[in-house]
């Protein structure tokens, strides 16, 4: 067998899997979308229906608070991490990145420890406190998600900041304010656009966390699953998944660009 | 240094974010061996809801060691020689071929568990056994299994090495089993581990193609969350932190030095 032939080998399971199992399956539904009532105009409809297009922005816009609490609690301790050596670093650190693999479902049965009926801060506080299944809910979940996703990607970056630079710019007289906004930050951007387009496509996508969670309110993948299993709208469950699906493929195709990390967007 | 007030500032945020991190987890823990959680930890310690999980969801357990297990068999099957090919034949079509099969990693598991279920979902045989799960997982964890694999060939000279072994007479295979897979084995260890631990903690694809009849781990504990009393519960997610912590930590120590050797 010449060298030619084996690599092409090498690559065929590959290539029947992902043509059988990737491929095709996405064509379908993305066929199977049009062929509802409506026909392709459904995706118009996804933005002329008050039902779908409040559930957008609801989404986008827990999505975006997700993102920014992320980046704004994630480069605070990750800045923190990487520039003090102390007893117990290495179990802050274990401690924030242990969530990386705990699926979604469970992520929304910790928020409900926290925020539902018999939860912490129900029994804490005097007058029932409970914000398990409201969008604070959802949003400290995602954000639950997001921390570890993001730390790992901005400690990376911070690895490689030269402390050189913030030192230059103290001896010349810039307050800490100043050589965060003018150093740092600008040092770490690459980073924190990357981190922040995965932490906010993962928000989007979320299935597990907002199924245990979302019972009052209707954010996308929740959508998708109602419109597939109770109304068997299969042609807007479809339709909404592409939309998705297109979304947050082209935001970690800018993360992996500029920070070529590999991080799943499960949740 | 920066100042000693923005230190503490720094500090107070750490320790909140591993405080809000943690603190759940801890509840979760405890609120498993507590005989009534309503009451407090007073009413004692018990291990009789983690034998209810035990009694009640024993299936679920071994169905996903089970399915983790045939996935990391498929993902080493398809992705090691893939990552070679890939490795050896550098170029557009690569990449290309690679960015792919890495959509799963960006587009949310509910819509590929819908493209799965049109075009599949009428062969009942197929849709109703567990290889029906076990595909959406390879679809998962393959790509994290192809890029470990690859980022560590890609970090050595396997041209030289390999037109070195040609010379003295060696056949593609034996140059493929002698020289590929003992390089690239910190890589095939960190993609093992990391397909083995992301297929035992899978929701969004699973819920969507489980049947009633097999339901993994994560599907158990969404059953439980919309069904069982918050101590079993509970019982049931400790069951899954003790399965899926040590592998975590594994996977990212296998992760860390599969990055150093191939820098």
């Amino acid at each position: 067998m010449s060298n030619r032939t084996f690599i092409m080998a090498c690559l065929a399971p590959l290539l029947v899997f992902s043509l059988a199992f990737l491929a095709l399956p996405l064509v379908r539904l993305f066929l199977a979308s049009g062929e509802g009532d409506a026909g392709w105009a459904i995706y118009l409809d996804i933005l002329r229906k008050p039902r779908y297009l409040n559930t957008l922005i609801l989404t986008v816009l827990v999505s975006l608070a997700t993102t920014f609490a992320a980046l704004a609690v994630s480069t605070t301790a990750g800045m923190f991490l990487v520039r003090n050596r102390f007893r117990g670093r290495g179990t802050l650190l274990s401690v924030l990145t242990l969530p990386l693999a705990f699926p979604g479902v469970v992520v929304g049965f910790l928020i409900i420890l926290l925020g539902g009926r018999q939860g912490l801060v129900n029994q804490l506080t005097p007058n029932h406190v409970v914000f398990a299944y409201s969008a604070l809910g959802l949003f400290l979940g995602y954000l639950y998600f997001s921390i570890p996703r993001v730390l790992l990607t901005v400690m990376a970056a911070a690895e490689k900041l030269d402390p050189s630079l913030e030192e230059a710019a103290r001896t010349m007289g810039a307050s800490p304010y100043r050589v965060v906004v003018d150093v740092i930050l600008p040092g770490l951007m690459p980073s924190l656009i990357a981190s922040g387009a995965i932490a906010f496509a993962t928000a989007m996508g979320a299935f597990g966390t907002a199924f245990t969670l979302a019972t009052d309110i209707d954010v996308i993948p929740m959508v998708i699953y109602t419109e597939f299993t109770l109304s068997a709208n299969i042609a807007m469950a479809a339709a909404l998944s592409i939309v998705l699906g297109i979304i947050t493929w082209i935001l970690l195709l800018i993360a992996r660009s500029l920070s070529g990390s590999t991080v799943a967007a499960g949740g | 240094m920066l100042s000693s007030k923005t230190k503490i500032l720094q500090l107070i945020v750490t320790l909140s974010a591993c405080a809000f991190l943690l603190v759940p987890t801890i509840l979760s823990v405890m609120a498993g061996v507590t005989a009534n959680y309503f009451k407090g930890i007073s009413s004692g310690l018990t291990l009789k809801w983690i034998y209810r999980v035990w009694e009640l969801y024993a299936d679920s357990i071994f169905l996903s060691l089970w399915l983790a297990f045939a996935c990391l068999i498929c993902t080493l099957i398809i992705g090691l020689p893939a990552a070679y090919g890939l490795a050896r034949n550098p170029g557009w079509l690569s990449r290309l071929l690679e960015e792919f099969i890495s959509l799963p990693l960006a587009v949310p598991g509910l819509a590929l568990a819908l493209a799965l279920l049109q075009l599949y979902g009428s062969m009942k045989g197929f849709r109703a056994s567990w290889t029906f799960i076990l595909v959406g997982h390879v679809l998962y964890t393959l790509p994290f299994m192809v890029r470990s694999i690859l980022a560590v060939l890609g970090a050595m000279d396997l041209k030289t090495l390999e037109e070195g072994a040609a010379t003295l007479g060696a056949s593609p295979w034996q140059r493929f089993r002698d020289i590929v897979v003992p390089n690239a084995m910190p890589g095939i260890l960190a993609g093992a581990l990391t397909v083995v631990t992301l297929s035992i903690g899978e929701f969004n694809l699973t819920w969507m193609l489980h049947t009633p009849y097999l339901k993994t781990l994560p599907v158990g504990l969404a059953d439980s969350y919309a069904s069982m009393r918050l101590e079993i519960a509970s019982a049931y997610t400790l069951v899954f932190f003790v399965l899926i912590v040590p592998l975590l930590m594994a996977m990212q120590w296998a992760s860390a030095r599969a990055q150093r050797i191939a820098k």
